[in-house]
């Protein structure tokens, strides 16, 4: 599997991604800069990490989303290529308007930096067929702008669709509905502010997250 | 020529900073404060006669995020 992580300025958990992509897949990932224009051929999936893209100026993502490589993001998320965004990922994604609404400042103000439990919505998506629907798993945040705002409307349609794919199972940053991922449309695009990438060996305290990837291995290959 | 561009939080958009602020105002003794909403100002030197159409794509597409944001903008 040809995996693809897309590196910022300000990026802090590309290597993460890139050592979570390499465990499952066994194959190092391309580190695609941000400037480049174009994709590796038949790239399989692409990673939007973790981080402070473009020092979260503007809004967070706001900057990222305008890079030269979002063109090529956006395109290969049309053909159908899996795009996974974790954390300043999802924010970037929902910049780019490949998924709806926007991560607002946490309710509580604060910075939130630890492990969450999550709830699975949605055990039928690429990104989480590894998983039990209804299934609570133990991911970390770390985060000061992860509370997920769209309107009611959108909100509703999300939940409709199906499109949630993780709920927080306790309060952590505000987010409308206890969203913690969503889903675009067809399901080939999730965003979710817990970091799966920071939770897939015993050494990580727990490896509640591989299944994340190990499922869309499946689904992929 | 100078163009300002307020951005400002939609209606029914919780904003928390505008909340501690106003809670912070409370705390200093300034009675009646109440829904403090936090906003930006973007000042911009544009080419002159640069046009009201541009300006506007320019806050759509990067300087506001209208899912959760409207804009304003003065020509000085």
């Amino acid at each position: 599997m040809k995996t693809a992580v897309i590196v910022f300025p300000g990026s802090n958990c590309d290597r993460d991604m890139a050592v979570a992509l390499e465990t499952v897949t066994g194959a190092k990932p391309a580190m695609v800069w941000h400037g480049d224009s174009e994709l590796p051929a038949g790239t399989d999936l692409i990673a939007l990490p973790g981080g402070f893209s473009y020092g979260d100026y503007l809004r967070c993502g706001a900057i990222a989303a305008r890079s030269p490589i979002v063109r090529a993001v956006a395109d290969a998320a049309e053909r159908g290529v899996p795009v996974l965004g974790v954390c300043n990922g999802f924010q970037v994604l929902t910049e780019i308007g490949l998924l709806p609404g926007a991560l607002m400042r946490n309710a509580g103000l604060n910075f939130v930096c630890r492990d969450v439990k999550l709830s699975v919505a949605n055990a039928r998506s690429a990104f989480t067929r590894g998983y039990e629907h209804g299934e609570v798993i133990t991911v970390p945040v770390a985060h000061h702008d992860g509370n997920y705002f769209a309107d009611e409307d959108t909100l509703d349609r999300l939940e409709d669709e199906d499109r949630i794919a993780f709920r927080y199972a306790e309060e952590v940053n505000g987010a409308a509905r206890h969203i913690a991922g969503v889903l675009n449309a067809k399901g080939n695009v999730l965003g979710m502010m817990p970091h799966p990438e920071r939770a897939i060996e015993a050494a990580h305290g727990n490896d509640d997250g591989r299944r994340l990837f190990e499922g869309l291995l499946k689904a992929i290959a | 020529m100078k163009v300002r561009v307020l951005v400002s939080l939609k209606n029914g958009v919780l904003d928390p900073q505008g909340k501690a602020i106003e809670h912070a105002l409370g705390s200093l003794g300034f009675e009646g404060v109440g829904d403090v909403r936090v906003g930006k100002t973007i000042d911009l030197e544009l080419a002159d006669g640069s046009s009201d159409e541009d300006i506007d794509a320019m806050c759509r597409k990067l300087l506001a995020n209208t899912v959760i944001e409207n804009y304003r903008v003065e020509r000085a």
